[in-house]
């Protein structure tokens, strides 16, 4: 076990799968001398040479089609999109070749790309660099899609990525690179097991990535207010694992569902959804979601007021507790 | 131009060198694959007019850039192409109904790509040839001297995915060749609404040598393609090939061309057609006789014979296949959607066996 920050941890991480395998290739915009924007890929190129660690033109569409090209080729290639505002450029690749080639070639041509992308807010940064565009790639089917949120769920599933043979987007919180915690390089459990990060009795908070470390202090402080509230880090977006939330919300009876990203035909809505169908009985209030408000990412300086934050968890966690909460008596006409 | 309009050979100290090794025979043999090819792209164009097919690319006037270029690759080397590259399928070695397959609509894909070093055609605009110096990059990766051809249009010129796949070869001495057959038309738009300038000259600003080149004369695009290849095998990176030629017929069998061609401009492409040129220079140099004119008719009608029936026997998919390689590892939405479905078929009587079958 080894103490590393998040960021760390996926470079040990990359490091171990361009040793592990010599069909891993990584692509990305200064990944090589300067090691990423983030340091992330810091000594790969270095250590692994320029043609395992390639730093590529300005152009996003270029890196995920050339990386298409490699894979036809039997490589495995992992790309860096320098920052979420900056995938758009490759989305049709991403959704119109990586997603679909396989079924396309009924399974005769595989896609085991990586692509990873720094994403979301809280860093005050300018525009174009704070969103969370994972909803665009979990409505696209033939990709998966997966986040994390401690070093270790870092380290083992960017290598569980990259061993993956279907196409991955793997989404960084990049406000928790700096997060330390311990890491066991040997750890493993499935890619898609939603992990119960707080156990409780009363709210079940759904969330990933960023939001996790949020969920977690919304747990301590409902806990003085006598809540026990259960976190679900989910770590895949697609497949979701409904199981894991369903046996949650079976015990608890309350759910919150809470990302950064827009509300407005987010996760939230499809866990929402797939949770009261499958858990009706069960409920005792309507799903709440706790989400980005459905504008675009705005300057840093009104960034607190965009992210969900700990006082907005606990308002909905009152909502579903039936409780005074902000939106007590508000109604929509 | 190596072979004029007329049928005679015209000296061409540059590009003669690549093709002088083609004998007569092998020639006759060209030509029996643009005769195929013409005869196999008429036999489709029937068959949606039957309605046995839901749409078709017809690629009459351009047999010889496809078959001069395709007939000079190695098997290991790799094509990347879009939709209208039939006779380079057909030429790869792809099966007569899997050329069929994605335009009935049994499939989203006709072959295994690695069976005839073929990709599946992007019907995305230029998408391919990003996929084609991916590739490319990879066989350098390998020390192989494979070489990938990304086959694409004049209006994918603009598409911003070719430019940054010519940025990308260049830098990385990609062995891939660009190869553009420029049909004077992207759907309605004339060439000239994407380039003022002969597309061939826009490679060089990329690092990139260019050649244009007679589409139309099997000959030419074969040397053309050659000395491409050479300078790809030899580590010398990639080529931008222009081939001008012209799309004698609608884009599609939806298109009507009517609305927007000028038949003066027809006829006179009609006057270099690319088959009746090696037909008079084969006629001239006694290669083609009456019989083996016939004989290669005889041929072409036989295998569009077996084309018609490859089309009408191919089988529909059954349901649940709907959900069969979207993930290459098992996904649990997917599995859940899959054995509801399953259910729902079997509660309503259909496709019993169906779910019951995996
Ligand atoms: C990205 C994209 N935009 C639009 C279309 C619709 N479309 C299909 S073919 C075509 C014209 C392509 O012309 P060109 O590249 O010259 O190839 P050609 O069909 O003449 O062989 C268009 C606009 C498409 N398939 N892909």
């Amino acid at each position: 076990m080894t103490e590393l920050t998040l960021s760390k941890a996926i470079g040990s991480g990359l490091r171990r799968a361009l040793s592990d395998d010599d069909r891993v290739v990584i692509l990305g915009e200064d990944i090589g001398a300067l090691g990423g924007v983030f340091r992330i890929t810091d000594g790969l190129q270095r250590d692994f040479g320029a043609d395992r660690v390639m730093d590529m033109p300005l152009a996003e569409s270029g890196i995920i089609g050339m990386a298409v090209g490699l894979a036809y080729r039997g490589f495995r290639p992992v790309c860096e999109i320098q920052f979420d505002g900056f995938i758009y450029p490759a989305f049709d690749q991403i959704v119109s070749q990586v997603a679909k080639l396989h079924y396309r070639t009924r399974g005769a041509v595989r896609m085991p790309l990586t692509i990873r992308v720094p994403y979301g807010g809280g860093i005050g940064a300018v525009e174009h660099h704070s969103e969370s565009p994972e909803a665009y790639f979990t409505h696209t089917s033939g990709l998966r899609v997966v986040t994390c949120s401690t070093p270790q769920d870092a380290h083992t599933m960017i290598r569980q990525a990259i061993a993956c043979d279907d196409p991955v987007l793997f989404f960084e919180p990049k406000r928790r690179y700096w997060t330390k915690g311990e890491v066991d390089e040997d750890a493993d459990f499935p890619m898609d097991a939603a992990r119960v990060v707080v156990t409780g009795t009363d709210v079940t908070i759904v969330t990933y990535g960023p939001l996790v470390a949020t969920a977690i202090d919304a747990a301590a402080a409902a806990a003085d207010d006598g809540v026990s509230i259960e976190v679900i880090d989910l770590r895949s977006l697609s497949p979701l694992d409904l199981e894991t939330v369903e046996a949650s919300v079976r015990t608890t009876g309350r759910l919150v569902i809470a990302h950064e990203a827009q509300e407005f035909g987010g996760l939230g809505a499809e866990i929402a959804t797939a949770i009261t169908d499958r858990c009706f009985y069960h409920l005792e209030a309507a799903p709440a979601r706790v989400a980005g408000f459905d504008v675009p990412y705005p300057a840093s300086r009104l960034e607190e007021h965009f992210l969900p934050d700990l006082d907005r968890m606990l308002d909905a966690v009152d909502r579903v507790m039936g409780r005074e909460n902000a939106l007590t008596g508000w109604s929509a006409s | 131009m190596l072979l004029n309009p007329a049928g005679e050979r015209v000296p061409n100290p540059e590009y003669e060198p690549f093709v002088a090794d083609v004998t007569g025979d092998q020639l006759a043999s060209l030509y029996e694959d643009l005769v195929v090819v013409r005869r196999l792209d008429i036999e489709a164009t029937a068959l949606q007019r039957q309605g046995e097919l839901a749409l078709w690319p017809p690629l009459l006037g351009q047999e010889a850039a496809q078959v001069g270029s395709a007939r000079t690759l190695r098997p290991d080397d790799f094509v990347f192409s879009s939709y209208r590259e039939n006779a380079v399928a057909y030429c790869r070695g792809v099966e007569l109904p899997d050329l069929l397959r994605v335009w009935r609509g049994t499939a989203q894909s006709g072959w295994n790509p690695y069976e005839v070093g073929m990709a599946t055609p992007s019907i995305v605009i230029g998408a391919q040839t990003l996929h084609a110096m991916g590739y490319a990059v990879g066989c350098l990766r390998d020390g192989v001297d494979s070489v990938a051809v990304a086959y694409f249009g004049d209006g994918a010129t603009s598409e911003g995915d070719v430019n940054e796949a010519m940025i990308f070869a260049a830098s990385f001495r990609a062995p891939v060749i660009f190869f553009c057959q420029n049909n004077q038309w992207a759907i309605s738009e004339p060439v000239g609404l994407q380039a003022q300038r002969p597309i061939a000259e826009r490679a060089p600003g990329f690092g990139i040598p260019s050649i244009r080149v007679d589409g139309n004369d099997v000959l030419a695009v074969m040397a053309a393609t050659r000395q491409a290849l050479e300078r790809a095998r030899a580590g010398e990176g990639p080529t931008f090939i222009e081939a001008v030629t012209y799309r004698m017929g609608p884009h599609t069998t939806s298109d009507d061309p009517s609305r927007y061609i000028d038949p003066l401009q027809r006829e006179e492409w009609a006057a270099k057609d690319p088959l009746a040129r090696v037909e008079a220079h084969l006629r001239d140099t006694g290669v083609l006789t009456d019989e083996l004119a016939e004989a290669i008719a005889g041929r072409a009608d036989e295998i569009a014979a077996r084309f018609r029936k490859g089309c009408v026997d191919l089988a529909d998919p059954r349901p649940l296949d709907v959900f069969d390689h979207v993930y290459a590892e098992p996904h649990r939405g997917i599995a859940r959607q899959r054995s509801q479905y399953a259910a729902y078929l079997a509660s309503i009587g259909e496709a019993q066996s169906e779910g019951e079958q995996r």
